[in-house]
């Protein structure tokens, strides 16, 4: 047992193997330094960001630059950058507290997110000693500002099928970049952008380039759905002059950079969904205090209590996974030595072990803020429709979260595939995991879970990885190699894999919860977890059984049915009893509270 | 110069006030650092700025306002001083605290006490002036601006919205009214100072107190909230009717005519 818990959790065993709540991070266990951060983040946006957001929607980008300066003042800007280069190092926690405060900020968040996420962390985790030195300190005080190029207008989710080309030049000192790179956000502002070409058209490489550099320039602002307070332009390359020590990481291994800055952008935009949700879901509350109809509020209507008892329970999911997801982050980067911090691979592996973790907090979380956001403007009727509302604006924004980092389709399709991955390297005993299952399905017997608090849910978290195991077992089995034709099953399995690490994750957090302050205390977290349960079990069962069919026939089909059955078979809960239960503490306090 | 600042944690000013068993439920609120305070701590950490000294932030309540503690050390005091009386004091009230401050800091080299025009929850007023009379020295209230030379102390006193200037001298207590400063964001790099600065935590015991000499002058006989806003009246008919009706229900019911 203490041998196990000196180990480290490796990326995606959550789905094969069971932890014990003392081994996840859950938002109950931030430190009173993280509230401060969190508050002051939160206070910044309030008085200094909000009142301008008008201004900066009309593209008043002048106001985004001044709020980032001032942002960087309060160290809003460096808490991923080491302190020898004038950052503060701070935490992956508060880091992302940073992140989820500042999404209450629409548009303004995803400049910041931009600059201190994929703008910045390139440097400071593939950036060499000289480079460091160089650009870090401005870029943490906001003095300069950063950007990210790598999509192309006909490479989005391909990403490596960038056109843009570096050549060296004749005399040996500079690379000279061709072509253009898409939708870069903070283009209209920044002075450094990290940028992706092809040596030679051939090796995908990662490159530093200044505005100032001869041949760099940018085109007109674009027009968006939303999240206009951001600037999004092409940078064109028109014969760039980047000298040859600004080639960033190693000559051809720009893939590396690429698809580590991804992952953690992903966690990132997951962290960015929660603060996003809990925002438009306190919006929506107020509201519904205020409207009146059949001389009614809105909230003292039924249907009311389910929608925000609904959206509750999905933020806690969200805001469950996302923050245990962070704490594997934190628990991995700070046990790596000051030699492997410097060195990229070693901090490339660890945001590379969780690249699963990362895909499935993107797509749930920015879905729940979907969820809400869309659900945010129906509770407000027609005024929610007028522009004069903010929900107006938190629903177009909330939009692209579901397609930049990755569509939610790329990240659901990489679940699978990362596992299979995993399992043919022998990371993951998957294989061996599938084939026992497959044993146990024989003499399986159901089972009654008790009325202890979390009995029910703990049943069902167990079932559902089981059901996950046997759908991804039976369909790597059945398709073998072209299973990764049969996109509507892998997209199933992520699902379903998807809602049992929601699942889990809430679990854990309300058993961690109680065990620490009492059922009394936790009543709230035990309902959104019964709640969530109920409805992610009753998603499960839609999409394994949607995969059995797809997979087997005849005989077999109805063996595996009857199996699922199995695993299945549960005494539901009143759901619509639990959910007016929990609405009368949210409507109370008018925010998503616990 | 040795400047004190008397800071009251508070609820936060966007929570909701319930009672439970005859109490301000505390259950789930946010506390913050009085907002008035905050200028307190705003205005000390500037006049430190400009010539020189240390800012010693004091509480006096429970454990749980080493937060406020820490957040004025963030914002960049330079001490805390929390003295608990948790365990000792069943009912206190502005007596109690003044009396308290003042037994602290009458050990201490003073030279500038700052504390906030009013508390949002209390909203007495009472204890900075308490504190100046029993260590004896002048104060002035509710200040919108500060300017010290020597021992010479020129202050701006917001008098129901007009401005009186004052002249004084030092030590004085002053307290702080909205618009003395903008009181700044406590930093990333000044949070993660915070931790190291430090924090004092005193019980009546160190400072020769009895909890008979700090009991409270007053007593609370009942807490209730505000009576809630009954849904207005619409008069129809005749408008003659209506206007006597009117004059009937303001004189009748209502009883403001």
């Amino acid at each position: 047992m203490t041998n196990q818990t000196d180990k480290l959790i490796k990326g995606g065993s959550f789905l094969i193997e069971d932890v014990s709540y003392d081994r996840v991070f859950t938002p109950e266990d931030y430190t009173d330094e993280q509230k401060m951060i969190a508050k002051m983040t939160e206070d910044f946006v309030t008085n200094e960001v909000l009142p301008q957001v008008e201004h900066i929607e009309n593209h008043e980008f002048e106001r985004s630059v001044k709020l980032l300066k001032e942002a960087g003042e309060l160290g809003l800007l460096g808490a991923d950058v080491p302190e020898e280069y004038g950052g503060l190092a701070l935490d992956k926690i508060s880091s992302a507290l940073i992140a989820e405060k500042m999404s209450r900020a629409g548009g303004f968040s995803i400049s910041h997110g931009a600059h201190v996420g994929i703008g910045s962390l390139p440097i400071v985790l593939f950036g060499n000693e000289e480079q460091k030195q160089k650009y870090l300190p401005t870029l943490a005080t906001g003095e300069k500002l950063a950007a990210y190029a790598l999509t192309e207008p006909g490479s989005g989710s391909d990403a490596l099928g960038a056109r843009t080309t570096a050549v060296l030049n004749a005399e040996g000192t500079h690379y000279v970049l061709n072509g253009e790179k898409q939708w870069i956000t903070n283009a209209g502002f920044a002075d450094v952008f990290v940028v992706y070409a092809k040596i030679d058209g051939e090796h995908f490489s990662a490159f530093i380039v200044e505005r100032e550099f001869s041949g760099v320039s940018v085109g007109p602002e674009e027009k968006k759905m939303g999240i206009k307070s951001s600037s999004t332009r092409t940078l064109i390359l028109e014969d760039a002059q980047v000298p040859v020590e600004n080639l960033l990481g190693e000559y051809g291994k720009g893939h590396i950079i690429a698809f580590n800055i991804l992952n953690i952008g992903r966690y990132k935009l997951g962290v960015g969904a929660v603060g996003g949700s809990k925002a438009a879901f306190e919006i929506t509350t107020k509201y519904t205090n205020q409207r009146q109809q059949f001389k009614t509020k809105l909230s003292q209507f039924n249907l009311t209590k389910e929608k925000l008892a609904t959206m509750a329970s999905r933020i806690y999911a969200a805001e469950s996974s996302v923050y245990r997801t962070v704490g594997l982050f934190e628990e991995r980067m700070s046990k790596l030595s000051d030699e492997e911090v410097k060195n990229g691979k070693a901090v490339a592996a660890s945001i590379a072990e969780y690249a699963i973790e990362c895909s499935l907090n993107k797509f749930f979380a920015t879905e729940v803020l979907d969820y809400v956001a869309d659900e945010g403007v129906q509770l407000h009727g027609g005024y929610g429709f007028m522009s004069e509302y903010e929900i107006e604006r938190v629903y177009r924004d909330s939009r692209i979260n579901r397609i930049f980092e990755g569509t939610n389709e790329i990240n659901r399709l990489l679940v699978p595939g990362t596992y299979l991955r995993k399992a043919f390297k022998g990371e993951l005993p998957l294989f061996q995991k599938a084939q026992a299952l497959q044993e146990e399905l024989m003499m399986l017997m159901p089972e009654e879970p008790g009325d202890a608090p979390l009995a029910q849910e703990k049943y069902l978290v167990k079932n559902a990885k089981k059901i996950g195991l046997l759908a991804a077992g039976l369909a790597a089995q059945k398709f073998g190699k072209a299973l990764e034709r049969e996109q509507e099953i892998l997209v199933n399995i992520a699902d379903i894999v998807s809602n049992a690490y929601a699942m889990e994750s809430v679990v854990l957090r309300t058993e961690k919860a109680i065990a620490k302050d009492g059922e009394e205390k936790s009543k709230q977290k035990l309902l959104y977890t019964q709640i969530f349960c109920q409805e992610a079990f009753n998603e499960i069962e839609q999409h394994a059984k949607e995969t059995l069919v797809a997979t087997e026939t005849g005989d077999a089909l109805r063996m595996m049915i009857s199996a699922l059955r199995k695993f299945i078979r549960h005494t539901p809960i009143n759901v619509i009893a639990k959910k007016r239960e929990a609405s009368e503490k949210l409507i109370e306090a008018e925010k998503f509270v616990l | 110069m040795n400047i004190y600042v008397l800071l009251k944690r508070t609820f936060d000013t966007e929570e909701k006030i319930t009672i439970a068993g005859g109490k301000i439920s505390e259950d789930g609120a946010e506390f913050i650092i009085n907002p008035y305070d905050e200028y307190a701590v705003e205005e000390a950490i500037q006049v430190r700025d400009a010539h020189g000294g240390e800012v010693t932030v004091i509480s006096v309540g429970s454990e749980e306002s080493e937060k406020q503690l820490r957040t004025a050390l963030a914002m960049g005091a330079d001490k805390a001083v929390l003295v608990n009386i948790e365990d000792d004091v069943e009912a206190s009230d502005q007596y109690t605290t003044a009396k308290i401050i003042a037994q602290y800091l009458k050990d201490q080299e003073v030279d500038l006490i700052i504390a906030g025009n009013v508390a949002i929850d209390g909203g007495s007023g009472q204890v900075g002036p308490r504190v100046a009379e029993l260590l004896e020295i002048p104060y002035v209230t509710t200040i919108t601006k500060l300017e010290i030379q020597g021992t010479k102390a020129t202050v701006v006193r917001d008098v129901e919205g007009d401005s009186e200037v004052i002249e004084t001298s030092l030590p004085l207590l002053v307290t702080a009214q909205q618009g003395l400063n903008e009181p700044r964001y406590p930093s990333l790099p000044g949070i993660m100072k915070a931790k190291k600065k430090p924090l004092e935590q005193l019980e009546l015991d160190d400072l020769d107190l009895e909890e008979d000499d700090v009991e409270a002058k007053t007593k609370t006989i009942e807490i209730y909230l505000p009576p809630k806003k009954e849904a207005g009246k619409v008069l129809a008919g005749d408008l003659n009717d209506q206007v006597k009706e009117l004059v009937t229900l303001l004189h009748t019911e209502a009883k403001v005519v």
